[in-house]
């Protein structure tokens, strides 16, 4: 297998402190079905709302639900009113795609509350599966748990994907109102990226400068 | 179809002709392990193509997953300021299994690298707002997860195994040619 190693400045190959380079990059490259197993995240379309487009549309108001957010606190879609919100089902914690998804919306949070907007992360997992997975990777948003009934909050926005029990992955930017302003459906496999809710948020006017800090400092998971 | 919406300029490290019929663009994380897989198979394209693709290396931390990432794509930044990114971005990659603080330093050492200076440049995040505007390029781009490829400002959706890239590149040269 033909490999980089070639192009290496030879007195890189160990230096004082060690730090050896890698000799036997078969090794490394023997591991590439690991990045074969994600070529699917990016396949597919991406632009508007493609097929299963049932999913809610702009202009429709986003149905209120409650669920849990821990195990001992439930969490109202109305409890937001008066800012905004980026609702984004997901089918399942742990899988790898959602972990990059969710993984980039984390780091992006300070971005979403910039421009006046909430993150909240719904999939079918129970609330003890969220707990561990916002605790290993860090997650500074509410996920909840559309468990009891399962699916009952995606199956109102139009996401729930009846043949595999889970979420489908759509993302919904909803105003201070109440109201849808844009939602995508992405296919199952693909991570739809953060560049469609910013620029639906940036389309909107601007953010009513509500605390939006300090309020979701609570609805920390 | 997700596109670079910002495009490769003098601000950017590059390697290769400016005049090179393809650019390829990756958005990566230093300490994450998929562009370490990546990594590889880049060089060796890149050795493959030589004299006709020119790359663009810009820095997509996720550093809540990878606590390491952004000091790693900091100290490449001061390594490029004394013109050595590419060398410490080939050793960081090259040392990705065993990434630690005292490492970035030793490997500084190796290349030469003021040491003190460096510690300062980190302390101060001299070079923060350059790798966050690299960031921002990606996440506005549609970079949804790293490695993310752009081959001639298309985001390249396939993956990136030697064959996939490859591929993908070789298209990018026919529609030019």
């Amino acid at each position: 297998m033909r490999m980089g190693s070639a192009a290496l400045e030879p007195q890189f190959r160990r230096d004082r402190f060690g730090f050896l380079l890698r000799q036997g990059e078969t090794g490394q490259f023997g591991a590439s079905s690991l990045a074969s197993d994600r070529v699917a995240r990016h396949a597919g379309p991406r632009e508007g709302n493609n097929q299963m487009a049932d999913i809610l549309g702009p202009g429709a108001k986003a149905p209120d639900f409650t669920l849990n957010v821990t195990p001992d606190q439930r969490l109202s879609l109305s409890e937001f009113l008066g800012r905004r919100v980026i609702l984004a089902f997901y089918p399942a914690d742990w899988s790898p795609v959602c972990g990059d998804q969710m993984a980039l919306y984390n780091q992006l949070l300070p971005e979403f509350r910039r421009l006046g907007a909430e993150l909240v992360g719904v999939s079918v997992d129970g609330v003890w599966c969220h707990q561990a997975f916002a605790q290993h990777r860090n997650f500074h948003f509410a996920l909840m748990s559309d468990f009891e009934p399962k699916g009952e909050v995606a199956s109102a926005y139009g996401c729930y994907r009846q043949q595999e029990g889970v979420a489908g992955r759509a993302l919904f930017v909803i105003d201070e109102k109440g109201v849808i302003v844009w939602s995508y459906l992405s296919p199952l496999a693909v991570n739809p990226g953060a560049d469609g809710i910013l620029d639906a948020l940036e389309r909107m006017s601007g953010p009513e400068k509500a605390d939006v800090d300090s309020a979701s400092a609570r609805n920390v998971a | 179809m997700s596109t670079l919406r910002v495009p490769v300029t003098s601000l950017d490290h590059v390697q290769g002709p400016e005049d090179a019929p393809v650019t390829l663009v990756e958005y990566g994380d230093y300490q994450c392990p998929y562009c370490g897989l990546a990594y590889p198979v880049v060089k060796a394209i890149l050795a493959q193509l030589q004299g006709r693709i020119r790359f663009a290396f810009r820095h997509f931390p996720l550093t809540e997953a990878h606590p390491l990432a952004e000091t790693a794509a900091e100290v490449a930044e001061f390594a490029g300021e004394h013109g050595k990114f590419w060398p410490m971005h080939d050793l960081i990659y090259e040392n990705q299994h065993r990434l630690s603080l005292p490492g970035l330093f030793a490997l500084a050492g190796a290349l030469g690298l003021p040491q003190v200076e460096m510690r300062d440049a980190l302390g101060a995040h001299r070079y923060a707002g350059k790798v966050q505007a690299d960031f921002m390029s990606g996440v506005r781009s549609g970079v949804n997860g790293t490695p993310s490829f752009f081959i001639n400002g298309v985001r390249h959706d396939g993956g990136y195994g030697y064959p996939e890239l490859m591929a993908g590149i070789e298209q990018a040269m026919m529609a030019e040619a």
